[in-house]
């Protein structure tokens, strides 16, 4: 059941696209019911999980290789299952009004509906291999997605950055699950977290870890990798929210937070994971600074936010991590409430750009509304479910020492400092001037905002509704024991209590001072961020298959011919004479007068391809040579061999034929130089495959197979010809791969040259 | 290329063989033969069809496209194997039945026949599709 919920989205993807035949825009309501049931299925497993006997299922798909489709449902998974599903659900109804019309949105929602299925595989996955699938597919339909619009550049470029960077950390991630799996002697994760004890005493730990950690950073934007994620805003805004901001790119995160009973609370741990939470939780919130842009400015708060959930994992406390798994409930309301706000702006205003955004309360009230009561939420302030999780994650800090607890408050200053940039500006104050004539949203595009600051809201006022099931299920799954959580909205005055209140004031403060801050941070930008050096390693990769192209690829077939044959000839020629695996054949074979005939013809016929002055005599020369060769198939028992060399031989020499015939006769001769050459490069090929069939006749290395083919063809695969039962049937794989092969060519063959007949008539 | 000869020879050669290769498919799993040798042998009787009346003639007496031949061989093929896979054994693990004809006995049919069926559909359909283009290139 479990399988079937995660897989029912790639159904569901295939089919959609069928739907938007007609351009039925509506149908995104319809569609909205796969998550909508999702989310109530999952939402039926979490009494289970609450109470330590979560769903599983499991098939055995690939034994030999560890592999299995296996899933399992605990408190942290359903936790990103409810949040997938669900704020799935509203993306995609937002989506319908969002791209109302649009050409390919039959295409957008496929690729949706697979993200989500995949992210799902993500979060629900037991088996590590089954799990990085997924991981891949997530980072695949993301970077579908980002280029949705991709007749645009900067769309497609921005795809690219992201799946370089996901992709490249995804590679890390499988040689370090790999290693993990090495290590704990298990691939399923519901073994590995029982045998956290092992996994860090084992030498392979660090190296695991360490590649893990590269897989997770990369996936969440942590630093020095966030700069793929703004730029990431390319995509169309219910992407941004969906992808970008509550489920993707807290993959990492739930990585970690996933391992964390197995990996965590090392030394290493804590200094890699908590020290680069912190680092990035402090860029993002600067960067965010400056930003103008509505959705770069979301994104950049979005690295901040990730930053402190990752800082939060490394300090592994449980109070740390209860403060984690409730502030990545938190964000994923008032972000994706936010990210679903400003679509809306966009969209109903033309605008994004918020120096050039205001007054906008009288005309949309209702997105207003649900803004201000999300930027009330991310800004910390009660009775908003915001407030709640800010005061945990002082307390954490708090309790960690004064370091951390500054650099917490720095970051929340900056997040209420992004509160009032998209909540507040472009909302009340002056009316500007915007492109479109701006009114309400219609109900598709407000439902989504309005949902989520609405649930913020009620969160916040009963947090004992999520505390048991949701909140305290996931936390036990991630410290490891079961843990007691209890959230309420008043703490009464304690130290949180008073820090907070200063950072919403110090926050309002750098507000109202913001045109100042901007001016003297985009004074200060410096060039050298890794960005530069993804763009300086992109470009260097390019220059790098440019040149080699060059050399390679000279365009003539010649050239390509000469480079194969010699380099064939050159590394097994080497390798044979190195280790000495040339041999002379020990008897001298008996050759009866037609074979010595026949082999006479052969060479004949070679000497008269070589010699012959017109293409069409050189081609029938080599005819008569494959012929030859057919009829010693013959002669020494292979008829099989033989009927398929005759025909080959007959239909090469009637492609030839066809091939010559456009083209002019031979215009000039090679030189001899170059004569001479090609001359020495046969031999040398020649003489090698010559030297190898003599020393293959001579030597036998292991026993022969075919004796095992005779014996079961006729038992096993019910065939008395055992080559055709080889082919069809013991290796069926091989041919099946070998028939593709040959489909590519026919097509590639019918592509080169209709588009050549096409270009000049 | 209007060779009386040439021409004539072509129109019975075509059914006769196509009949040959079918047989030539037929009889593979026991005795030389099978599905490549005798998509090749269909291939050149078309071919030859081809050079004697025009690849347009040709294509007219083939009536399906032979890039399509290509897809519909690779899916046979592809779809073949997935009948071990319903009954949990690996992708393209043979299935095996029997039905007896009067006069012949038991006949053994299994899912390797379909396969072969594929690369007989998918071979036909390249060397076609290479060699109409080839013919048709102005």
């Amino acid at each position: 059941m479990i399988a079937l919920a995660v897989l029912s989205g790639f159904g569901a993807a295939l089919a959609v696209p069928f739907f938007f035949r007609q351009g039925r825009s509506a149908a995104g309501w319809l569609i909205a019911l796969l998550p909508m049931a999702l989310t109530a299925y999952f939402a039926a497993l979490l009494p289970r999980a609450a109470a330590g006997e979560p769903q599983a299922f499991a098939y055995t798909w690939a034994s030999e290789l560890g592999l299995h489709l296996s899933f399992r449902a605990d408190g942290l998974s359903l936790l990103f299952a409810l949040l997938i599903s669900g704020i799935g659900a509203l993306v995609v109804i937002y989506a319908g009004g969002y791209l109302k019309g649009h050409r390919h949105i039959g295409r957008f929602y496929a690729w949706l509906l697979a993200f989500m299925a995949s992210m799902l595989g993500v979060a629900l996955a037991d088996n590590l291999i089954l799990l990085f699938v997924f991981w891949e597919l997530t980072s695949l339909s993301s970077f579908m997605l980002i280029g949705f619009e991709h007749e645009r550049e900067a769309a497609r470029a921005a795809a690219l950055q992201a799946l370089l960077v996901t992709g490249a950390g995804g590679l890390a991630l499988l040689a370090g699950l790999l290693l993990l799996g090495q290590a704990g002697g298990a691939l399923e994760l519901s073994a590995l977290l029982a045998r956290g004890e092992a996994l860090r005493a084992s030498p392979l730990y660090l190296p695991a870890l360490l590649l893990i950690l590269i897989g997770a950073f990369t996936k969440s934007a942590q630093f020095p990798f966030h700069f793929w994620l703004p730029n990431a805003m390319e995509a169309p805004t219910p992407v941004s929210a969906y992808l970008h901001s509550a489920t993707m790119v807290k993959a990492g995160v739930y990585l970690l937070a996933r391992l964390n009973p197995a990996l965590g609370g090392t030394e290493i741990w804590t200094y890699a994971v908590g020290g680069v939470g912190a680092v990035t939780m402090l860029v993002g919130g600067y960067l965010a600074l400056t930003q103008t842009d509505l959705k770069r400015l979301l994104a950049y708060s979005t690295v901040s936010a990730l930053g402190t959930l990752t800082m939060l994992i490394g300090l592994g406390t449980p109070l740390a991590l209860k403060a984690m798994i409730v502030l990545l409930l938190a964000h994923a309301l008032h972000k994706g409430a936010l990210f679903l706000v400003a679509g809306a702006v966009d969209h109903e205003s033309g605008a994004r750009d918020v120096t050039r955004l205001g007054g906008l309360f009288r005309a949309m009230p209702v997105t207003a509304s649900a803004a201000g009561i999300a930027a009330l939420s991310i800004a910390g302030l009660p009775p908003l479910f915001g407030f709640i999780s800010k005061e945990l994650v002082y307390e954490a800090a708090l309790a960690s020492g004064p370091w951390l607890t500054a650099a917490v408050v720095a970051a929340g200053l900056f997040t209420v400092f992004v509160a009032g940039v998209v909540g507040v500006g472009p909302f009340w104050g002056r009316a500007a001037e915007t492109p479109k004539h701006p009114h309400e949203a219609p109900l598709s595009l407000w439902l989504g905002p309005v949902i989520l600051a609405g649930l913020s809201l009620l969160v916040g006022l009963f947090p004992e509704s999520v505390s048991g099931l949701l909140v305290g299920a996931a936390a036990s799954a991630v410290i490891g024991q079961a843990a007691n959580v209890k959230l309420a909205l008043w703490h009464g005055i304690n130290p949180a209590f008073v820090l907070s209140a200063g950072t919403v004031l110090a926050g309002a403060g750098l507000y109202a001072g913001r045109a100042m801050v901007r001016r003297g941070l985009q004074r200060l930008e410096w060039k050298w961020g890794p960005a530069r050096a993804y763009a300086l390693a992109l470009d260097g990769l390019n220059a790098v298959a440019r040149a080699q192209t060059r050399v390679l690829q000279s365009g003539y077939l010649r050239y390509y011919l000469l480079i194969i044959v010699l380099t064939i000839t050159a590394v097994g020629g080497f390798t044979l004479l190195r280790r000495g695996g040339l041999h002379w054949p020990v008897a001298s074979p008996d050759a009866r007068f037609y074979e010595i005939g026949l082999a006479a013809l052969i060479l004949l016929a070679a000497l008269a391809a070589v010699a012959s002055p017109s293409r069409l005599g050189a081609v029938a020369a080599l005819g008569a040579a494959g012929y030859g060769v057919a009829l010693i198939y013959l002669l020494f028992g292979a008829p099989d061999l033989a009927m398929t060399q005759f025909a080959i031989e007959s239909l090469t020499v009637i492609l030839f034929v066809l091939a010559f015939y456009h083209l002019p006769r031979f215009a000039q001769l090679s030189p001899p130089r170059t004569r001479a050459r090609d001359v020495l490069v046969a031999l040398l090929a020649g003489g090698l495959m010559t030297a190898l069939v003599l020393s293959v006749v001579g030597v036998q290395l292991y026993p022969s197979i075919s004796g095992y083919f005779a014996e079961n063809a006729l038992p096993l695969a019910h065939g008395r010809n055992i080559v055709n039962v080889i082919l069809v049937d013991f290796r069926g794989l091989d041919t099946l791969g070998e028939i593709t092969v040959l489909g590519i060519a026919g097509i590639g063959v019918y592509a080169l040259l209709k588009l050549r007949s096409r270009k000049d008539p | 290329m209007t060779s009386l000869i040439l021409r004539t020879m072509a129109r019975y050669l075509l059914p006769l063989s196509l009949m040959f290769s079918i047989f030539l498919f037929l009889r593979g799993h026991n005795e030389p033969g099978g599905g490549f040798v005798a998509g090749l042998v269909a291939a050149a009787a078309f071919a030859l069809y081809a050079i004697a009346y025009g690849s347009a003639a040709a294509r007219h007496v083939l009536w399906i496209e032979p890039r399509l031949l290509i897809g519909l061989g690779l899916l046979t093929a592809l779809a073949s194997g997935l009948l071990g896979l319903a009954t949990r054994r690996p992708y393209l693990t043979g299935q095996w039945g029997y039905f007896t004809l009067p006069g012949m006995g038991k006949v053994d049919v299994g899912t390797p026949v379909l396969f072969d069926l594929g690369v007989y559909l998918a071979v036909t359909g390249v060397t076609l599709t290479i060699i109409f283009t080839l013919e048709e290139v102005e």
